[in-house]
């Protein structure tokens, strides 16, 4: 119950932090990607922050042996380079660019009503789907599967610990 | 540069960073957004849960920002439906190819050193900033 009120509270606190920060606004996410005309660095803030707080944080807390709510800690770990890695990027790019969103803040946007972050939303998830039935149907016949990824996590696979994902 | 906000930004990430470690502290896990939605669809035991709560504080927090601040939300560029269902489906299939978006790679990665989310980020920055390049330059800023 507690881990269950921790992510729910780390949920807000990224929503939060998200809108705070502006990346909930498509137009200031693609005044970002803009090098060209009027350039809005104020990504490059959110992520400076973010990652400044987050590389401090990660190493005080990998110091314990585990979390708090004594799960262990569930860490990608793979560090090799593959097509998948940098097509995925590459193709998510393309949308986010198109769209002006990323995962986080188009669900934080739903709760603005926006028929077009509906749109959006509903789409990105019929795209993960679609990933999922591939995957499932002989895409993991590429040279670097999740099932690889798997047992790449830094603590063996345990009831606790289903997830087949870096992220 | 008239619409650049760096405190807020600065401000704004260092909340989306303080959530991440809270997550990792609390309940060992990354916070990679696109992971974390898409593990929603493939229920696991014990590891569904903690998915859909998270999910539901990022609403909440949504319903907040709403309340408190209704701007948060402007949308300030024109997209078509097709385009923005082309975006979505590309951001979906993207991100679980690539395994990870801007919070897996861009913030958690990053802060980790992990070479991989490095390449990661600098690729969907790039295809990102041309493919906006196209829109606003070639395109004359609608789509």
């Amino acid at each position: 119950m507690n881990s269950l009120l921790a992510a729910f509270v780390s949920g807000l606190i990224f929503a939060v932090g998200l809108g705070i920060g502006g990346m909930t606004q498509p137009a200031k996410v693609t005044a970002f990607l803009d090098f060209s005309s009027n350039w809005d660095p104020s990504l490059a803030c959110v992520m400076i922050g973010a990652v400044t707080m987050h590389a401090v944080l990660y190493r005080l807390i990998r110091r314990r042996s585990s979390s708090l709510f004594a799960l262990a800690f569930s860490v990608p770990t793979r560090q090799d380079i593959d097509l998948r890695l940098v097509g995925g990027a590459a193709l998510f790019g393309i949308g986010w660019g198109l769209g002006g969103f990323c995962p986080g803040p188009a669900v934080t946007s739903l709760a603005s009503g926006h028929k077009s972050v509906v749109l959006f939303a509903a789409a990105m998830i019929a795209g993960m789907s679609l990933y999922k039935r591939l995957e499932n149907s002989g895409l993991h016949h590429l040279p670097i599967s999740s099932q690889d990824a798997t047992s790449r996590l830094a603590t063996p696979p345990s009831p606790l610990l289903q997830s087949s994902q870096d992220y | 540069m008239e619409h650049f906000t760096p405190l807020a930004s600065l401000i704004g990430g260092m909340l989306i960073g303080l959530s991440a470690s809270m997550l990792l502290l609390f309940n060992g896990k990354i916070a990679g957004i696109s992971g974390i939605i898409a593990g929603t669809l493939s229920p696991a035991k014990n590891d569904t849960l903690w998915r859909i709560v998270f999910v539901a504080g990022l609403l909440v927090g949504g319903f907040l920002l709403r309340l408190l601040s209704p701007q948060t939300f402007a949308i300030g560029i024109t997209r078509s439906w097709s385009a923005l269902v082309v975006a979505g489906l590309l951001v979906g299939f993207g991100t679980r190819l690539g395994n990870g978006c801007t919070s897996g790679h861009g913030v958690c990665g990053l802060s980790r050193f992990s070479q991989r989310s490095l390449l990661a980020t600098v690729t969907f920055i790039a295809t990102g900033a041309l493919t906006v390049y196209i829109i606003n330059h070639l395109l004359g800023g609608a789509l």
